[in-house]
């Protein structure tokens, strides 16, 4: 069954901001206490004396010598960095890589990012701008700044990037398609800009297929006012190793909508992130990942209310079926000081369908301010509930059909999302396919 | 004319302490036109023996025996119990996240029926049924039990039976968190169905309000595990007097 299920609550309720600076304080400092099992510290899993992090509080963890090891006391205070060489190597043992099998990456993070990587095409809609743009366009980096090695890597490696506008006041008038297609097996970079200019309407889905090694950097801007929805579907072949960064610039109440769907991939490793910029926005992040023998999801989020007003709700759900099967959600939410009036909840449910299967889920949320609206976490992971198999099988419903109804329920919740109806039904069909597939 | 014969049962739950006995020794015959009251103080095993004739695992049958029309229920997993024509109307109908009424009621009348209803004859019949038990329309596009109200939940559940049509049903305390309008309505539903003359009921309830709407042929004592009293209408007007408290003193002797 499920080999561990992590809760990480780094300070899951609002208090006085002098009791979460304390907090913040205790879980910053190097603990002098010498851990109780070896490799763990009260904190779970701990990271080795060889772990040399990256920069904070001035210290350089991978510098030479003995500088301590200080982890990361705010997910706000992670390295952001255009140059590659502010980010050490990976050695995996770093707090945002841990879960990652660095082995599994074909040489995404060792490897010069030369490949041709796969091809972009965007259909849809006709009243938006596609355009191919060079290094120098003033859009690169508008909405994003690589927070790990891999994205610095693809920052640095990309030629330029493909840029889909929506222009202020339209309304896309279908959804935009782009196509992310590939045959080409040798570690590539790629850069994707999604600009939705003030007051504008768009569903934008990014589409990956083929075979690829691909680090990409996704940045999305989304103007006041505007209503934008993002829809990344992962349908790689087997082989496939994607890493992703798709950060978001939220403008004065806009509406922005980020759907994530994984099912195909041998690697798959997103961040998503969502940073308000004015008061007033909404977000509302959702993600589906279904994992089978052997395959590793990963996705970890950040919504960053660092202004006042704004809401965001984070759905994730995944299933996992088959040895080795490993899915990993992280999902961090900050409060800033400023963020007064935040109203946040986000949510992650995992269901292991047969053993061998591992989820690791690890909500974390940091809140520097008493004056908000709400802010909660959830996570579970669990098998199927027999009381929903007993309620179905109790109308005549046989157990195998009763499974795939509920695991159904449980994922089409996600699917229902995208608004996008050709899309919902061929992404409803490649979860039957997954069902069949788990011989369910 | 179908019977269902329960004799002798002896049924235990694992708990932390180890296994308990909960029926001890129950004998019961239905027949198709009869309904039968189960009545008895909390913690009597009244829902133990309903989640045991329909199977649920959490139940163990240590001995004794559950028959319809000659076949050996006990043998029989959960959905085939519901194929062969038990339905159970559950004290807490669980929400299932995910999947509408519509496709739950449409899937499971499949399953029971062994071919897809007409579609035109189901939804009208469905929309029919909910009207009658003054279910609202959207309820149809909701998830299963999702967000549903208790009284939301029993007539549902009430829906169910009226639109699978079983050939004993077992209502576990379909009563119990109901108003007097609801507790009407739920019990119109069973009396409609009832009186097509095609059904067994087995009506479980710890009140004998719901005894005004539905009238038993039999009434059934439950105390401690096995049955401790039977008579016909007149012994639910005897217990509305009285209580429980007869039997509750009776109890230890019982299991001396």
């Amino acid at each position: 069954m499920a080999e561990a299920t992590q809760m990480n609550n780094e300070a899951s309720t609002a208090g006085p901001a002098g009791a979460v600076a304390d907090e913040k304080a205790r879980i910053g400092a190097p603990s002098s206490a010498p851990a109780v099992i070896a490799g763990f510290s009260e904190e779970g899993e701990s990271l080795s004396e060889l772990n040399t992090g990256s920069i904070q509080h001035g210290l350089k963890k991978h510098s030479h010598g003995n500088a301590p090891v200080v982890p990361e006391a705010s997910r706000g205070e992670r390295l952001k960095s255009y140059n590659l060489e502010d980010f050490a190597p990976l050695t995996g043992r770093e707090e945002d890589w841990r879960f990652t099998p660095l082995n599994r990456l074909r040489g995404l993070h060792t490897e010069p990012l030369t490949g041709t990587g796969p091809s972009v095409q965007v259909s849809g809609a006709s009243n938006i701008k596609v355009e191919t743009v060079g290094r120098s366009d003033a859009r690169i980096g508008s909405a994003a700044t690589p927070e790990d090695r891999i994205s610095a890597a693809a920052w640095a490696a990309a030629d330029g990037a493909t840029v889909v506008t929506v222009p202020a006041n339209t309304v896309a008038d279908a959804e935009v398609t782009v196509t992310v297609s590939s045959a080409d097996k040798a570690p590539a970079a790629q850069h994707l800009i999604i600009e939705a200019g003030a007051f504008s309407t768009a569903v934008v889905v990014l589409d990956h297929s083929g075979s690829a090694t691909l680090a990409q950097n996704i940045e999305i801007v989304v103007g006041d006012g505007a209503q934008l929805t993002v829809v990344s579907v992962q349908e790689w072949d087997d082989d496939a190793v994607h890493v992703s960064s798709q950060q978001a610039k939220i403008g004065r109440d806009a509406r922005f909508k980020h759907v994530v769907v994984s099912l195909g991939g041998d690697l798959v490793r997103l961040t998503p992130s969502s940073v308000f910029t004015a008061p007033g926005a909404e977000v509302e992040m959702y993600g589906l990942y279904f994992a089978d023998a052997g395959q590793h999801l990963e996705q970890r989020l950040l919504v960053d209310h660092a202004v006042p007003n704004c809401k965001s709700r984070v759905t994730y759900k995944g299933a996992l079926q088959g040895q080795g099967a490993h899915t990993v959600w992280v999902g961090d939410v900050l409060i800033r000081k400023e963020a007064e009036g935040t109203d946040t909840y986000e949510v992650n449910r995992n269901l292991l369908l047969t053993d061998g299967t591992r989820s690791d889920s690890v909500p974390n949320l940091e809140i520097e301010t008493g004056l908000i609206e709400g802010a909660g976490h959830a996570s579970a992971t669990g098998r199927f509930d027999d009381e929903h198999l007993f309620y179905l099988m109790a109308r005549g419903i046989p157990e195998q059909d009763a499974r795939r109804l509920v695991v159904r329920g449980f994922l089409t919740e996600v699917i229902q999302q995208i608004k996008v109806p050709a899309l919902e039904e061929r992404l409803a069909l490649a979860l039957e396919n997954e069902l069949a597939a788990g011989n369910l | 004319m179908s019977t269902l014969e329960i004799k002798d049962l002896y049924v235990s739950i694992v708990t932390e302490q180890g296994s308990k006995q909960i029926l001890k020794g129950v004998s019961l015959t239905i027949r198709t036109g009869e309904t039968h009251a189960i009545m008895g103080p909390n913690g009597s095993g009244k829902s133990t023996l309903a989640s045991t004739i329909a199977g649920h695992p959490r139940y163990t049958v240590d001995s004794g025996s559950i028959t319809l029309d000659g076949e050996d229920v006990l043998a029989m997993s959960v959905d085939e119990r519901a194929r062969a024509g038990l339905f159970l109307a559950m004290q807490y109908p669980v929400e299932v996240p995910g999947v509408t009424m519509t496709n739950f009621l449409r899937t499971a009348k499949t399953a029971l029926d062994g071919k897809a209803p007409s579609l035109r004859h189901w939804t009208k019949d469905v929309k029919q049924a909910m009207s009658q038990l003054r279910i609202d329309a959207d309820f149809a596009q909701r998830n299963v039990n999702e967000g549903f109200s208790g009284g939301e939940k029993k007539r549902v559940e009430i829906l169910q039976l009226e639109l699978f049509r079983p050939r004993f049903a077992i209502l576990d305390e379909t009563d119990s968190g109901l108003d007097v309008d609801a507790l009407k309505v739920v019990s119109e539903g069973v009396n409609r169905e009832h009186a097509k003359g095609e059904m067994g009921t087995l009506l479980i309830t710890h009140y004998t309000r719901i005894l005004r709407y539905i009238k038993p042929d039999f009434v059934h004592v439950f105390v401690d595990g096995r049955i401790a009293e039977e008579g016909g209408p007149e012994l639910a007007d005897r217990l509305e007097e009285e209580g429980y408290d007869r039997f509750a003193a009776a109890t230890p002797a019982v299991e001396a």
